[in-house]
């Protein structure tokens, strides 16, 4: 399966041109740049690792793409996304979040059922690959 | 306008507390030089008289009728600081290209209200006013909440912000669908559309606004298979997706009852109708808060007072209640599908309820500017007619905050329901990637699409179905002024 989270998983994989724009678009309005990634693409897992702080200082799409290209060899197994922050009063949340390298294999999800009274169910949501420690979960290449 | 002015003040010198009728322009509801404290509550009023009636004492009336008056003098009026209590028409402009029609603004205490309640103030400004009998038509056209009596309400129980975070979702339009049919489904093949559409790639699917709970389907059996429905399309994308139950019912118990049983089979979000009136929204709202609730407000028969220029609401006024009282979604137009829509008024309906501070823009509708003191921003959402096509009007018009729904445009995918899904997300996803971009893409639109199609073939079938469809109709509410063309 292929998680669909972020601005534009249902386009094919962005090439590191398209990136850039994505990231120089976000420069020229103002955001900070911030490079995270995981192991646990748990819809409710909010908390990705920070790959260094974000940019705040950074003008040129180019510097982005370095540390973006940093962090992919570093972590080949895992999903990365680069996302853009405005700071802007009222707003104070991310403005834009997109995927930028997942594994070769997303193993997916499971829903467990608890059956409950009246009908009812419990639903939980397991990630296959976070049933690996983490550091384990995603084949090596 | 001076001659007439004139002659009030001429004939002010009337005794004002004289038994017997006298005019509400000399009773103290015209006051042209009163300046509006920051505290007033402020209202635009489009004024069409009865032939023969000044229309400076027609809108003093309905300052009159709307505050303290009554049809004659009563002389406990001075057992009050009556000058305090009495609103005040302090303009009343004619309205070009208009037969008789004049704004009316009117200053209003803010003693007049009470705290936190849309109830007591439309009370107060829609109560009588709108049936009296001096007045041809009457139109709400504009409210300036002060921030003093702003802070009086809850707000969204989430917003704009809060919403997107608990979504994780960002920097595009969020995706809906109504179930179609939108009556007769069981619950069971009911479900079956709802995981069709939100695994195919929608954020959100959606109770229309007469699915209550009729005989071919109980709300108790129709909440139980979508969450089913909900679950398993969360399993198939890693998403987090969600349908609004409609909680909407005949009395409040029944309301409570609905939506805590959504909550406790794992409802992110509900829904209701604006049919169930100001008070109901409200405990609702609080209920939501409570409950950590997405709360959807459909419109429903918002156009039997909203939709005619001269008379009624306008939704703009709506839109403030709304947010004062609290919902994180609201039905506001599309400006291209199938219901009523001007694009400026349209716009200025979006940044009503989107926007921190909004100036006003009489190409907007706008007559006041609005500081909502750091209130949320409320969701507006863009339902009825519209299809993939269209995305790049919808973006250029709707912006990226907004939930764009496809019913008709996500079911009746020749592919089936999931590829209708599918087409939607690429469209959107490919417009905002060649905007941010910087490409022309309100030009280049359509080509934008025709090339994200040749990599999906559920995007062709959409354009090939539905690209030529539009809806070019003349709308009922437009604004008074027109923005002229400026020459370079």
């Amino acid at each position: 399966m292929r998680i669909t989270q972020g601005t534009f998983s249902y386009l094919p994989d962005f090439t590191d041109a398209e990136i850039a724009a994505q990231v120089q678009y976000s420069i020229d309005n103002g955001w900070a740049i911030a490079i995270e990634l995981t192991d646990d693409p748990h819809p409710r897992n909010v908390y990705w690792e920070m790959w260094g702080l974000p940019m705040f200082e950074v003008t040129d799409a180019a510097g982005v793409m370095h540390e973006v290209n940093r962090c992919r060899e570093a972590f080949p197994n895992q999903y990365v996304r680069v996302s853009a922050y405005d700071a802007t009063l009222g707003r104070q949340t991310t403005a834009l979040s997109f995927i930028v390298q997942r594994p070769a294999e997303e193993p997916g999800f499971r829903v467990e059922r608890q059956e409950s009274h009246d009908r009812q169910i419990r639903y939980t949501l397991y990630s296959y690959a976070a049933e690996q420690p983490h550091g384990e979960r995603y084949a090596r290449s | 306008m001076a001659e007439t002015n004139g002659k009030v003040e001429e004939d002010a010198k009337v005794d004002r507390w004289a038994a017997g009728v006298i005019p509400y322009a000399k009773m103290g509801y015209w006051e042209p030089d009163y300046v509006p404290k920051d505290t007033d509550i402020l209202c635009a009023f489009r004024v069409t008289p009865q032939a023969g009636v000044d229309p400076i004492e027609a809108s003093a009336a309905v300052a009159g009728e709307s505050s303290t008056a009554t049809w004659t003098v009563v002389w406990t009026d001075r057992l009050t600081t009556h000058t305090h209590y009495q609103a005040k028409c302090y303009s009343c402009t004619p309205i070009p290209g208009t037969d008789n029609q004049h704004l009316a603004l009117i200053a209003y205490d803010i003693d007049l209200f009470e705290e936190g309640s849309i109830a007591n103030l439309t009370s107060s400004i829609i109560g009588n006013v709108f049936g009296f009998k001096a007045l041809k038509a009457l139109r709400l056209e504009d409210m300036r909440i002060p921030t003093h009596y702003v802070k009086t309400f809850p707000g969204p129980p989430h917003g704009i912000v809060m919403e997107r975070e608990y979504l994780n979702k960002y920097g595009r339009p969020i995706l809906g669908a109504t179930t179609k049919p939108k009556l007769g489904l069981s619950a069971r093949n009911y479900g079956r559309v709802v995981y069709e559409a939100l695994r195919g790639g929608l954020d959100f699917t959606k109770d229309d606004e007469n699915i209550n709970s009729q005989p071919f389907m109980r709300w108790r059996d129709r909440y139980l298979h979508v969450m089913e429905a909900v679950q398993r399309a969360q399993a198939a994308t890693g998403e987090v997706k969600g349908h609004y139950l409609n909680v909407t019912a005949a009395t409040m118990e029944d309301m409570y009852e609905r939506a805590t049983f959504a909550k406790e089979v794992g409802s992110i979000i509900i829904m209701m109708d604006l049919t169930v009136g100001f008070t109901a929204m409200s405990s609702m709202s609080n209920w939501a808060r409570a409950n950590g609730m997405i709360l959807h407000l459909h419109r429903a028969g918002y156009a039997t007072y909203a939709r005619q220029k001269n008379h009624g609401v306008n939704f703009r006024v709506v839109s403030k209640w709304c947010r004062l009282l609290g919902v994180d979604h609201i039905h506001s137009g599309t400006v291209v599908g199938k219901l009523e829509g001007d694009p400026n008024i349209i716009q200025g309906y979006y940044n009503t309820l989107r926007l921190d501070k909004v100036k006003a823009n009489p190409v907007q509708g706008l007559y006041f500017d609005q500081d909502w003191a750091s209130m949320p921003g409320v969701m507006p959402v863009a339902s009825g007619g519209i299809h993939a096509g269209q995305m790049h009007q919808l973006l250029h018009y709707l912006g990226e905050d907004v939930v764009l729904q496809f019913g008709g445009g996500t079911i009746g995918h020749p592919m089936g329901i999931a590829a209708g899904a599918t087409a939607n997300r690429v469209a959107t996803e490919a417009m905002v990637k060649a905007r941010n971009e910087g490409k022309d893409y309100f030009k280049e639109g359509d080509q934008i699409l025709k090339d994200a199609a040749k990599r999906c073939p559920e995007l062709q079938m959409a354009l090939d179905v539905w690209g030529e469809i539009s809806f070019n109709y003349e709308s009922t509410d437009t604004p008074d002024v027109l923005p002229t063309a400026t020459i370079a």
